[in-house]
């Protein structure tokens, strides 16, 4: 696969200038490992009303490079990874303090435009949500389009290429304009990818991506995920514990809002080091 | 589609190949070391036998990291067999250093007799441990079929040889020494054939999920 090339310049997170946000003192070697990841959390805490979803939090997600989150339900998850770019601003109940930087600019500073963040931050999910009215090529091209792109080749040469990198194109390049519906489960999460994109992020979440796809499906996706980490960051939530040794560098187990362990994959699954884990990656509980 | 899975059983497989080549020369090198009474050739074989060592402990860390992602049918198979075959071969090093040792005190004594048993011992059990390593990259069962019998033909050189080393030392006590270092030679010959012959019934179950290891078919107590 072609490594994508940027050719628009990326907008900064903020919108308004403001004061540069105080930075906690750090110890150097602390300090140069944060200057490397794409991600760095400091004491991530989130509320749902008076619920305590997630618990001082904190964790480095380095680029180019997949990330698994596995835990049992309910273990604060999906709330993590929509804290990263932004999606409990969307839930009024929803209170999020703590710390997240976006290659060093702060997620959550004052002036900072939480849609440019989602826009440097895509999203897929657990059920692939195609806009139903509209057309293969519509939906790759939506977001150029909200965004103001108008010019039709550019808008072809980045829906073809967004769709190339989703491993959707050749499936799909004679019928672009039959709508999203007509595809199968796994070809309209694909479709879902490419959507993601096409507004060439720089961080992919993927919340359960393949989780509603059966078998074939899910090994198109994995090594979709595999390909496009050479270009992206990547973050994925899962419950397939297989998925995640299959797939991921790192991996972060939660329980009950709490980061249990944070480790190389390899490790987390041949040798963990905290009980809990241990007990979650062989079933015994979860 | 091509699965990234894919690349990494091969290198896997590359990985214990090397092993393989490595197994393979080191018993080569040790018989020559004893034919030509090259003591630099038998040090290079205990050199050799340490990085087998670290080879099986890499091809150990691969699989346990292999098998971390769930493989199954014939991936199973192969990161299970790979395991089993890293063992015979670290094994097979052990025996060349074993050879390599005898044949540093031989070549410190005036040769014995002429060396033809030995050699052919080593040509047969090089054969099949190289067949062997074939019909694994192949994916040959019928190969590794073929190299089973072969086992007893290095059986009956050793005892061949066993009966006339005996009776040099009954004849004339003073070759003692140098025929039990030979006698040990023999049998450690004959272990390198035995450990081929492990190989060739880990491939029969790498194709086809068979165990042919034991012919009897008696329930376990």
């Amino acid at each position: 696969m072609n490594c994508m090339t940027k050719d628009t310049q990326l907008p900064a997170l903020k919108t308004v200038p403001s004061a540069p946000a105080p930075v906690p003192p750090a110890a150097p070697a602390a300090a140069a490992v944060a200057a490397a990841a794409t991600f760095d959390v400091r004491q991530l805490n989130v509320w749902f009303g008076s619920h305590h979803v997630l618990r001082s939090v904190s964790l480095e997600i380095l680029p180019k490079a997949v990330t698994a989150i596995i835990g049992p339900s309910g273990c604060g998850k999906s709330t993590f990874l929509r804290s990263l770019n932004r999606m409990h601003d969307l839930v009024p109940i929803a209170r999020v303090e703590g710390r997240i930087t976006l290659f060093g600019e702060d997620l959550y500073g004052r002036g900072v435009d939480a849609t440019l963040v989602r826009r440097r931050v895509g999203m897929v999910f657990q059920k692939s949500n195609p806009f139903p009215t509209m057309s293969i090529a519509e939906n790759v091209t939506v977001g150029l389009r909200l965004n103001g792109l108008r010019q039709k080749a550019l808008l072809l040469e980045r829906m073809e290429r967004s769709l190339r990198m989703a491993a959707l194109w050749d499936e799909v390049k004679d019928r672009l304009n039959a709508n999203a519906l007509s595809l199968s489960g796994g070809q309209q999460q694909r479709l879902c990818i490419a959507r993601a994109l096409a507004i060439e992020p720089e961080v992919l979440l993927m919340d359960e991506p393949a989780s509603a796809l059966d078998p074939l499906a899910t090994a198109k996706i994995e090594e979709l995920i595999l390909q496009l980490k050479l270009d992206y960051t990547i973050v994925i939530v899962t419950h397939n514990m297989q998925q995640a040794a299959r797939i991921s560098g790192h991996t972060a187990f939660f329980y009950l809002g709490e980061l249990i362990e944070f480790d190389q994959t390899n490790r987390i699954f041949t040798n963990p080091k905290q009980k809990q884990t241990e007990d979650y990656v062989t079933g015994r509980f979860g | 589609m091509t699965r990234h899975f894919d690349e990494e059983l091969a290198h896997f497989k590359e990985t214990l190949l090397t092993m393989g080549s490595y197994a393979e020369s080191s018993v080569g090198q040790a018989i020559q070391a004893l034919t030509d009474r090259n003591d630099k050739l038998a040090e290079q074989v205990q050199h050799n036998d340490d990085i087998m060592d670290r080879y099986e402990m890499e091809i150990d860390d691969m699989a346990i990291n292999l098998l971390a992602k769930a493989p199954l049918a014939t991936d199973l198979r192969l990161i299970t067999v790979a395991m089993k075959i890293s063992q015979n071969l670290e094994r097979i090093g052990d025996e060349a250093t074993t050879i390599a040792r005898r044949a540093l005190e031989l070549n410190g004594e005036p040769q014995l007799k002429s060396y033809i048993d030995i050699p052919r011992m080593a040509a047969i059990a090089l054969g099949m441990l190289k067949e062997s390593l074939d019909a694994f990259v192949n994916k040959e069962p019928e190969k590794a079929r073929t190299v089973i019998p072969r086992d007893k033909e290095v059986d009956a050189l050793n005892r061949q040889l066993y009966r006339e080393l005996s009776s040099f030392m009954v004849e004339n006590p003073a070759t003692i020494t140098r025929c039990l270092n030979l006698m040990t030679v023999s049998k450690s010959l004959e272990r390198v054939a035995d450990h081929a012959t492990n190989i060739a019934e880990e491939v029969v179950y790498l194709c086809e999920a068979r165990d042919i290891r034991h012919e009897a078919n008696l329930p376990l107590p």
